[in-house]
């Protein structure tokens, strides 16, 4: 963890910079705050010191990915994480609708097809007004936006370039970096020429068609689902395990619904070369893969390659040696103490770029904006990583809260723990005959400590709006007699 | 002589049979007595009680098959390519649904057989405080003697028998779920929430509804509503989410008659059911005919025939209600009662399972933990759904008073809607705090697309004493309706505009 400096120890200490001069302290500054990266937790922050009457300034640039695509304000949630994925993962949710309705009496044509444009069409609209939504409720609160690159040049100051190039300098007491991640590549060739990313997908002008996903993150596992949901052949080549960090329970029960529902996976292979045999929108590409057990070579044709194999923050070109900011050099990720401070005293930074904290939107926001409040507020609350629910949005929703079984059994001893586990059948797939052995939940315990809840998972529709609940209840020390002696609701998932 | 069973369970419904599964664990001799009397209509059905049979089971189904015509609707939107117009088959529903039940009445069987509980298809009445005399169709006679007896026998639903033609000509929910052929254009009266779940599910299969109402919606499904409805300015919880429920109704089809009441029905020639009723604010008689017109006007505990009186068992004069106290027990010693038949206690399948296995517990296990009915979470599936847990606002105004108690609320909009282009201006969630240090959480009120799933685990939060700054370090999850009840903020007494943005 990184020691936190008093501000006041070094008001004006002048900074070694690369470069033939060094860049004076300025005595007085453009603005009280600097937010670099327009995203869910740099807008909350943005957002929370305009409430303070500070002089605010918010800097947001996309750079477009190597296929061109780009987008507005509001970072990945807004643009192409979060929301998209969801809308797309709902089209996916209805065509299953579409076939369990038949059985609930609905009658309509026997063959119903999904048009991709339509779908991508009405996200993007809905994306646009979020966009301009953001830009208006910072042009209300009185926050300067700037679509320009940010990067520092020297201490307290930063270099702000926009589309055209055009160069301007400014100056603040404080700053926030919230620039986020960017997908990474495979580093093989033809990656960056003829695959895509997520960030490519959500605004993709033509079907996909034939699908290779690439990785075995929720990312991958996501888009997969939501892909094959609409109808498309996909195959998910995986290079060792699925979702890793998650409950490896949880994450195989996963993969086996998906693949029990049309989704192709190739373990333990990954790409080597990608080339293109046809032109088009889309086109064919030919992938070649290497086992990483063996010397066995794999070849296939797929309309579209997509890889997810993580993500990388955007730390690297901001100009943070400029200021001294320490980064971990192999990962990217910036260390910052319990209140989101950097090692550089009035530098501070939240979301995904932080080192060992969890890349979701709503933490990125309860950070953002307890800091801010801690700045200018007196608040003295710091932002609580513990027990952060979480939901992944595959084809079989999956939410979770607190320790996955085998960090529980790490940390407390597997002789300490206690796990209760039950397979579900929710009402709504009685009729339409869908599967009665897949939904599942279970809660691990901490036998010493009272039975206290200390994981909690659930496999089922709506894991979502299910699990948050029982988060807000661990957060409230949940034990087991509790849950026990609470009554459920029938019938919903729920109350398993 | 020695009584011949250790446990006889009068009703095979939800707290029945959970109650003497749980007995036959401990090793007991248990009997279970189950008899459905046909309705008026002639419907009947099998083992399992209300929820199974004529409860929460169909009605969700049916629910659920509304909401998928919704989806058939929102999905055009997300790209799929339906041909319209789209139609739904009465029939095919029913035959689904009934045939889903008929497998539930065959499993609890079994489960019977498995747990060697005793099944007898009989109607039971009492002949002493040990012995129950049990009736089959056929008029055969069984007399039954036992340790304990556990009444549990639920409700029916009632007639308004005031109205002339009521009971020969319209239908209630026992009959409902059963039918063969649709319901066609229907009339559900008066406001339960009974009436308004099937009004909406009806609408939503595309069927003709109107919902007629004396006064003011979900009445007994909170509390008293003394209050009148006229000029409230500070509405009552149960008004408030009643009115934005059926403000949704309304707006998706369902037509609603409010302040009036039937006087007469009578049945038609071309086989149709000719209403005839009075509206109170217009003072006007009007009359209109439906292919089903269906009573939603309350249930009646199911003791006529129980010969509670010889026993000497009390029930509450007005209700018919058997009283019991914290331990489930009547006031004759060793007769019990549990679920819909008690006074006082929630008309609801899970508590009902719950003290039906505790009192077991207690009666053979050495068991001495009671009941609790506080916080009981549950949910009305209407069209747009309502969960709630714990208090309501005006309960906990009257329990701490008005200045004591702070209210967050928020109006949302569900992701899915976007895209949909569907109107969200119900979905509302409110929540009831203390106002003191702790703020400590009363209650929870949400009106939303998968309510049920949302409320559940935030009754387990209530149960622990989650108080409002717990609820805010609770991260939310991100993109759900469930998140916002984690970033409430606005009161309602800084008057302060409720709707709030996701993102």
């Amino acid at each position: 963890s990184v020691q936190a400096h008093k501000e006041e120890d070094n008001p004006e200490k002048k900074m070694e910079v690369n470069g033939p001069t060094p860049m004076p302290v300025p005595n007085s500054y453009d603005y009280d705050l600097i937010v670099i990266g327009g995203g869910s937790g740099g807008l909350a922050a943005a957002k929370e010191a305009a409430k303070y009457d500070k002089k605010v300034m918010v800097l947001d640039f996309v750079t477009p990915t190597p296929q061109g695509s780009s987008w507005g304000l509001g970072g990945t949630c807004v643009n192409v994480g979060c929301i998209p994925k969801k809308l797309m993962h709902q089209a996916a949710l209805l065509g299953q609708a579409l076939q369990d309705s038949r059985k609930f009496g609905w009658h309509f044509t026997e063959d119903v097809k999904h048009n991709w444009m339509t779908m991508t069409e009405s996200v993007q609209n809905y994306i646009g007004s979020l966009n301009w939504g953001y830009r208006v409720t910072l042009r209300d609160k009185k926050v300067t936006f700037e679509n320009a690159y940010g990067e520092f040049i020297g201490p307290h100051t930063v270099k702000a370039t926009n589309k055209k190039g055009v160069e301007k300098l400014y100056t603040a007491e404080r700053f926030i970096i919230a620039t986020g991640e960017r997908p990474r590549y495979l580093g093989v060739p033809g990656d960056k020429e003829y695959c895509i990313s997520s960030d490519d997908l959500f605004s993709l002008p033509y079907c996909p068609g034939k699908t290779l996903v690439v990785g075995a993150s929720y990312v991958a596992l996501e888009c997969a689902g939501f892909l094959a949901g609409l109808g498309l052949d996909v195959t998910v080549m995986v290079r060792s395990i699925l979702l890793r960090g998650f409950d490896q329970d949880m994450a195989n029960k996963i993969g086996e619904y998906m693949k029990e529902h049309g989704v192709n996976f190739i373990r333990e292979f990954v790409p080597i070369k990608v080339e293109q045999v046809k032109e088009g929108t889309p086109g064919i590409l030919k992938v070649t893969a290497k086992s990483t057990t063996g010397n066995q070579i794999i070849e296939g044709e797929y309309n579209t390659v997509l890889l997810a194999i993580g993500r990388d923050p955007c730390t690297r070109k901001i100009g943070l040696d400029k200021v001294g900011v320490k980064i971990n050099e192999k990962t990217g990720k910036i260390p910052v103490n319990d209140e989101e401070q950097t090692n550089v005293p009035y530098i501070y930074a939240v979301g995904d770029i932080l080192q060992d904290k969890l890349e979701l939107t709503p933490v990125a926001i309860q950070a953002g904006r307890l800091l801010v409040q801690r700045l200018y507020a007196g608040a003295t609350t710091k932002c609580d990583y513990v027990n952060v629910p979480t939901t992944v949005f595959t084809p079989l929703e999956y939410g979770a809260c607190g320790y996955s079984e085998e960090a529980a059994m790490e940390k407390f001893g597997e002789e300490n723990i206690e796990v209760y586990h039950s397979h579900f059948w929710p009402l709504e797939w009685t009729v339409p005959s869908r599967d009665n052995n897949k939904c599942y939940a279970k809660i691990i315990c901490n036998i010493r400590d009272n039975e206290r809840v200390i994981g909690f998972h659930v496999l089922g529709p709506n894991a979502g709006e299910v699990t948050q609940g029982f988060a807000a209840a661990i957060k409230c020390g949940l034990t087991k007699e509790q849950l026990d002696s609470t009554v459920g609701i029938h019938p919903v998932c729920a109350e398993v | 002589g020695k009584n011949e069973y250790d446990l006889l369970v009068i009703g095979g419904g939800s707290g029945g049979l959970a109650c003497a599964k749980e007995a036959a664990q401990f090793g007991r001799k248990v009997a279970v007595l189950d008899y459905v009397e046909p309705s008026p209509q002639g419907t009947a059905w099998g083992l399992g009680g209300t929820c199974v049979n004529v409860g929460c089971i169909p009605k969700k189904l049916m629910h659920q098959a509304a909401l998928l015509g919704s989806a058939l609707k929102d999905a055009q939107h997300y790209g799929w390519n339906i041909s319209q117009p789209v139609h739904h088959t009465w029939s095919v529903m029913a035959q689904a649904v009934q045939n889903y039940v008929k497998s539930l009445n065959w499993g609890h069987r079994v489960q019977l057989q498995d747990k060697k509980v005793k099944y007898f298809n009989v109607k039971g009445s009492f002949s002493d405080p040990h012995t129950v005399r049990g009736l089959t169709k056929a008029g055969k006679e069984t007399v039954i003697t036992a340790d304990n007896i556990v009444i549990a026998t639920g409700g029916r639903p009632k007639y308004p028998t005031d109205i002339a033609g009521a009971l020969e000509y319209g239908i209630t929910s026992d009959d409902l779920f059963w039918l063969k052929e649709s319901p066609g254009k229907t009339l559900p009266s008066f406001i339960l929430y009974v009436s308004l779940e099937c009004a909406g599910f009806l609408t939503g299969i595309g069927l003709d509804t109107t919902v007629m109402m004396r006064s003011i919606p979900l009445r007994g499904f909170d509390q008293a509503s003394h209050i009148s409805n006229k000029k409230q300015i500070c509405f009552t919880t149960q008004q408030q989410m009643a009115s934005l429920v059926t403000e949704h109704m309304e707006s998706y089809g369902t037509k609603f008659l409010k302040r009036c009441f039937p006087t007469k029905v009578e049945k038609l020639k071309s086989n149709r059911v000719q209403v005839t009723w009075k509206n109170a604010d217009l003072n006007t008689e009007e009359t209109d005919s439906f292919d089903t017109v269906m009573w939603a006007v309350g249930r009646a505990p199911d003791t006529k025939t129980l010969n509670l009186e010889t026993i000497g068992v009390k029930t509450n004069s007005e209700t018919g209600k058997i009283i019991v106290d914290a331990s489930e027990a009547t006031s004759v010693p060793h007769i019990y009662a549990v679920g819909d038949i008690t006074e006082g206690r929630p008309e609801l399948t899970p508590p009902a399972i719950a003290a039906g296995k505790l009192l077991a517990q207690r009666l053979f296990g050495q068991s001495s933990e009671l009941m609790d009915y506080d916080n009981v979470p549950t949910t009305v599936f209407t069209p747009l759904e309502y969960g709630c847990v714990g208090l309501s606002e005006e309960a906990a105004m009257q329990r701490h008073g008005s200045d004591n108690i702070e209210v967050y609320h928020a109006y949302y909009k569900p992701l899915e809607f976007t895209v949909a282009e569907r109107d969200a201006a119900q979905c509302y969630m409110k929540m009831v705090c203390l106002r003191e240090r702790e703020q400590r959480i009363l209650g929870l009120h949400f009106i939303g697309p998968n309510a049920g799933e949302v409320i559940q685990g935030f009754a387990l939060g209530i149960k622990c004493g989650a108080t409002y700054p717990q609820m805010m370090k609770t991260v939310g999850i991100h993109p759900t309706c469930a998140e916002e009840v984690t970033k409430l903020h606005i009161t309602k007494r800084s008057g302060l505009d409720a709707t709030v943005t996701g993102c």
